[in-house]
């Protein structure tokens, strides 16, 4: 059987399903829903990469690079929200994170 | 051959996400995530996207998951307290995680698929790399600059929110250093002998 594109989307969809069953397992703890957050991105690149691959276009690629740049700034900023928020208040439980009642 | 080699770096892919959402110690979650990047690099090598590939180790690897690994490192949280009580959301999680995987299936098993068995991943040119560059720089210019000016609000936001000044640091003030005149310094007394000042 040769390499095709089914691969890389079941492999994908998998990635996906991962990342967002890791948000709802991990509601405590910040830093792992922020990794999931990336697995989940991690998974739409393959799919970007493997349909430009698949189809014969180089377009996919250039968006998988912005998703890429997209990816790092969210982590660089969620972690320095992150970095802010235990400075203080001293835990990173989500659960405390209710000031504003929503 | 390529397929056994995918089937096989799919596996440690999937096995390193599994594992990221399901480690105890966040610091093992950061490095289950690095091989999951590490492999899923390697998925890429496969069908030829080399470019994406080592971006993906460089920018993943190499930024994202040592920043992960210095924050989880330098907060000193309890990470046992965290943890607790977390099985209760495994039913819901799972439910979730069925109906994404049910919905990725259905339209992926529905939907129209195109299965070329031949793939180009450089069109028109001799490298991916190089095909790449050939329409990054021209066609998708704007995107590109884009790109750098969201690294550059974000590298700003970044130090903006950790940033703080603290009263007790002593700093060098160069301007009022150097808007210091003599009059400000020094004063002259003429003492009348035996008195003193």
């Amino acid at each position: 059987m040769d390499l095709g594109l089914s691969h890389y989307l079941a492999v994908s969809a998998a990635l996906f399903t991962i990342g967002v069953v890791g948000i709802f397992v991990n509601r405590k703890n910040i830093i792992v829903i922020l990794m999931a957050i990336e697995l989940i991105l991690l998974s739409v690149n393959l799919n970007l990469v493997a349909f430009s691959v698949f189809t014969g276009t180089i377009t996919g690629q250039i968006f998988a690079m912005l998703v890429l740049t997209v990816a790092a700034a969210e982590a660089a900023v969620g972690l320095a929200v992150l970095v802010v928020y235990f400075r203080n208040r001293g835990d990173i439980s989500v659960e405390s994170v209710d000031l504003m009642k929503g | 051959m390529a397929v056994y080699a995918f089937y096989l770096i799919a596996l440690v892919v999937l096995v390193s996400a599994l594992s990221v959402i399901m480690a105890r110690n966040p610091v093992h979650s950061v490095l289950w995530l690095i091989l999951a990047f590490f492999s899923s690099a390697g998925l890429l090598v496969l069908i030829g996207a080399e470019f994406l590939a080592m971006l993906l180790v460089v920018v993943y690897v190499g930024a994202v998951a040592v920043l992960f690994l210095f924050v989880v490192m330098m907060l000193d949280v309890d990470f046992v307290e965290l943890k607790q009580g977390t099985l209760r959301y495994w039913p819901f999680a799972v439910l979730v995680g069925v109906i994404f995987a049910a919905e990725i299936v259905l339209a992926t098993v529905f939907g129209t698929s195109t299965n070329a068995s031949t793939f180009d991943a450089s069109p028109g040119a001799a490298t991916n790399t190089e095909a790449i560059g050939q329409v990054m720089y021209t066609q998708y210019l704007l995107l590109f600059q884009m790109a750098g000016i969201i690294l550059l609000v974000a590298m700003i936001g970044a130090i903006v929110l950790t940033l703080r000044h603290r009263p007790e640091t002593k700093r060098q003030n160069i301007a009022k250093q150097t808007s210091r005149r003599r009059s400000d310094a020094v004063e002259l007394k003429d003492p009348t002998p035996g008195q003193g000042i």
